[in-house]
């Protein structure tokens, strides 16, 4: 099956039903591998346990991120092709997003307090964070205030592609400002974390990428049978009267 | 810096995670069922999808196994 194939959603959720259970298999086995390694791995010399949180505040942050980059490019295909495979993706994506950015602040505070001895700072990092998990509010909140699917996908696309400047300025905002949030610890030339704590993080990192495809993939599948439920309704009411 | 123990801010992340993403399955995983749930309830009522066609109703426990 060729990949412009799933743009017909009933080819798409053919695929989704036979992908979902293989996919949330695969990453139930690498998050609980990953979870292993990270519980195993050495304690920060500085940090003590502490760094455990690493582990599901990073894979969150990066997710929070991720998910939006996604739906900016559902936006252009919304916005540009007018697909409504588009507009499923982007919606799908908003909740997902929203629950890992809150994951993000509610670990990133908790690692805050023992180690800057305190829950929230107003720094830029921080702030741009929790600005991103607004936006997410307010796109979840635009798709169900606006009644007629094709002109919230319009919408809800434009303000996705607004909002997208804010991720550069989150990965920026430790180089940018001057912040109590540390500095990246990953460039072009490698990582500044030792070996035995980068593995388990990317291991996290891709059970949280699995878990988001998985998610997604599900969610999709939700929206384009909830749209054949509306369909089905109206057609119905329009033949009652 | 005053000490404190660790372990409650370590067990509450994790907690806040199983929380969070066990409630996006589990919120995901119930829309999937109500979704083809009502898809069941509006065929039963013989409505289906303009591509399929116009239909005979269907007898009941054909359309719930197929739920």
């Amino acid at each position: 099956m060729a990949l412009t194939d799933l743009a017909n959603p009933s080819r798409f959720l053919s695929f989704a039903n036979r992908a979902i259970p293989w996919l949330g298999g695969f990453t139930v086995i690498v998050l609980a591998f990953g979870l292993n390694q990270a519980m195993s791995a050495p304690n920060d010399y500085q940090q003590g346990d502490t760094v455990k949180i690493m582990y599901l505040h990073v894979p969150s942050a990066w997710l929070s991120m991720l998910a939006w980059a996604v739906m900016s490019v559902a936006a252009l295909g919304t916005l540009v092709w007018r697909h409504p495979l588009a507009d499923v993706a982007a919606k799908a994506a908003a909740p997902i997003g929203a629950a890992f950015a809150l994951l993000c602040l509610i670990t990133g505070s908790l690692w805050g307090r023992p180690e800057w001895g305190t829950y929230w700072v107003w720094d830029a990092r921080l702030t741009s964070e929790l600005v991103l998990f607004l936006l997410y509010l307010g796109v979840i909140a635009l798709w169900r205030t606006v009644e007629d699917p094709a002109r919230a996908a319009r919408a809800a696309a434009i303000l996705t592609l607004v909002g997208a400047i804010d991720l550069p300025i989150i990965k920026f905002s430790v180089v940018w400002w001057n912040t109590l949030h540390q500095g990246s610890s990953f460039g072009l030339t490698g990582s500044t974390i030792y070996p035995t704590m980068l593995i388990p993080l990317l291991i996290m990192a891709v059970a949280f990428t699995l878990l988001f495809a998985t998610l997604h993939l599900a969610a999709m599948r939700n929206e384009i049978l909830r749209r054949r439920v509306r369909t089905q309704r109206l057609m119905q009411a329009s033949t009652a009267n | 810096m005053e000490t404190i123990n660790h372990l409650p801010f370590i067990v509450g992340s994790y907690a806040a995670a199983l929380i969070i993403v066990g409630g996006l399955v589990a919120w995901i995983a119930l829309d999937f069922r109500a979704q083809r749930r009502a898809l069941a309830d509006l065929e039963l009522r013989g409505q289906t999808r303009r591509s399929a066609g116009p239909r005979q109703q269907r007898p009941m426990e054909e359309v719930k196994e197929k739920a």
